[in-house]
């Protein structure tokens, strides 16, 4: 048996187990996995573990569809599905209290503009969850919401159209802001990711484009003559964050603030 | 019932059982189920033809991920072990597994049931979390990783349990 000329990496290793290797290699791992009884025996590992997880939850599959999750049911009926949503909004005033503790701490916090930021954080993540009743008012009333979100903060709201980074308005709020009432407008994905923006007035003029993170979301933040925004969402992916900040910025910015 | 509802129904088996992998809790994952099937037959018009397993696991992603970050300041409460009855040798093995899954980070205990268990491609996985291919393999090498040693480490205590 002949060493293969370039040594097999870990990542190939997983490759091979996952019939993710190009065919032209798998005899060369094979090869390899002959005379490196670590890495065979780590392949096995890997490999129970795949019958393991297999052998725990492949028989839920097997299980008789419950009622509630039958698509004509869902069709026909689909009032049915307000039970998860009431199990939501459940879930959300859990998450509501914590959320309200957390306020109490950031409140002792130094900076205001710091804390605007996690005001906003704290409700992108009251309401993402929401599945019944993310918003008040909902995009299909977007001219009215606009006027009134406007009448109530003090300055021109103007959803932002996000239709070129794939979302779309759910719909807006008002919120209680550090210093004035704050307008949050929430944005959704074909595939349930969501974004929100919060603007309020705040007491910093203008600053830059600067980033925080907690809890699985970030947000981009920044002030403009004495308006702040804050773009929350998902942390996973910095450069998607940037790219809806960027639209978000460039429009409002239009606005006049 | 249209084409479309009954390509989603098909799923509908895969999609539970990733579910109570991922949530860990029978109510919990089906509640997840029925949201996602609820967002897909109400997105049905944005659906344009790409591959509806992944929008499926996609949208169930999403929205654990949404859930688990509601929950992200609640304590979280670990079942005692339970002494009363002797598992069986296979028994042992899955409660085993099940809890080396719950101490995985969110991102990696996802790459690796739909790798292993839904056995989706790392490209698809890729998509499906927004991020690119090395990110995937190195999630998944992490999960392996944490998981073996979970297992590992475990099996001489409870050995001790008994």
């Amino acid at each position: 048996m002949t060493e293969p000329n370039i040594p097999v990496t870990e990542d190939e290793l997983h490759a091979y187990v996952d019939n993710e290797l190009p065919a032209e290699r798998r005899s060369d791992v094979e090869a390899w996995l002959a005379t490196h009884p670590d890495d065979a025996e780590q392949v096995k590992a890997w490999r129970a573990m795949s019958e393991a997880l297999h052998a725990r939850y492949d028989s839920v599959a097997d299980e008789a569809v419950p009622k509630r999750l039958e698509i004509e049911q869902l069709v026909r009926q689909p009032r049915k599905w307000m039970y998860g949503a009431i199990a939501a909004t459940l879930l959300a005033f859990i998450a509501g209290g914590g959320a309200g503790w957390l306020a109490h701490g950031a409140a002792a916090s130094p900076s205001s503009f710091r804390s605007f930021t996690v005001d906003a954080l704290q409700a992108h993540r009251l309401y993402v969850v929401e599945v019944r009743h993310p918003v008040e008012v909902e995009a299909s009333e977007r001219a009215h919401m606009q006027q009134w979100l406007s009448k109530r903060v003090g300055y021109t709201i103007k959803a932002p159209e996000l239709d070129a980074a794939g979302l779309k308005l759910v719909g807006g709020r008002l919120l209680p802001g550090p210093q004035a009432p704050a307008a949050f407008l929430m944005y959704e994905s074909p595939t349930g990711e969501r974004f929100t923006l919060y603007t309020s007035r705040a007491a910093t003029p203008t600053t830059q484009m600067r980033y925080a993170t907690r809890a699985n979301d970030g947000a981009l933040y920044w002030a403009d003559r004495g308006v702040g925004y804050v773009l929350s969402g998902p942390d996973d992916n910095k450069a998607r964050l940037q790219q809806v900040a960027r639209a978000v910025y460039d429009q409002t910015e239009k606005n006049g603030g | 019932m249209n084409a479309f509802h009954e390509s989603v129904e098909a799923m509908i088996p895969a999609l539970r059982r990733y579910a109570r992998a991922l949530a860990r809790d029978a109510d919990i994952a089906d509640d997840l189920v029925q949201d996602t099937l609820v967002r897909a037959l109400r997105s049905e018009r944005l659906f344009h033809g790409g591959d509806l397993r992944s929008w499926l696991y996609t949208i169930l992603t999403n929205l654990n991920r949404n859930r688990r970050r509601s929950l992200a300041r609640k304590p979280v409460l670990t079942p005692l072990l339970d002494t009363a009855t002797e598992a069986s040798g296979t028994e042992a093995e899955s409660r085993d597994i099940a809890r080396a899954l719950a101490t995985l980070a969110e991102e990696q205990r996802s790459v690796l049931l739909l790798v292993t268990l839904e056995g989706l491609s790392y490209r698809e996985v890729a998509d499906i979390q927004g991020v690119p291919i090395g990110t995937v393999m190195s999630r998944l090498a992490r999960a392996r990783a944490h998981v073996k040693a979970v297992i590992e480490g475990e099996r001489p205590a409870l050995r001790r349990v008994k």
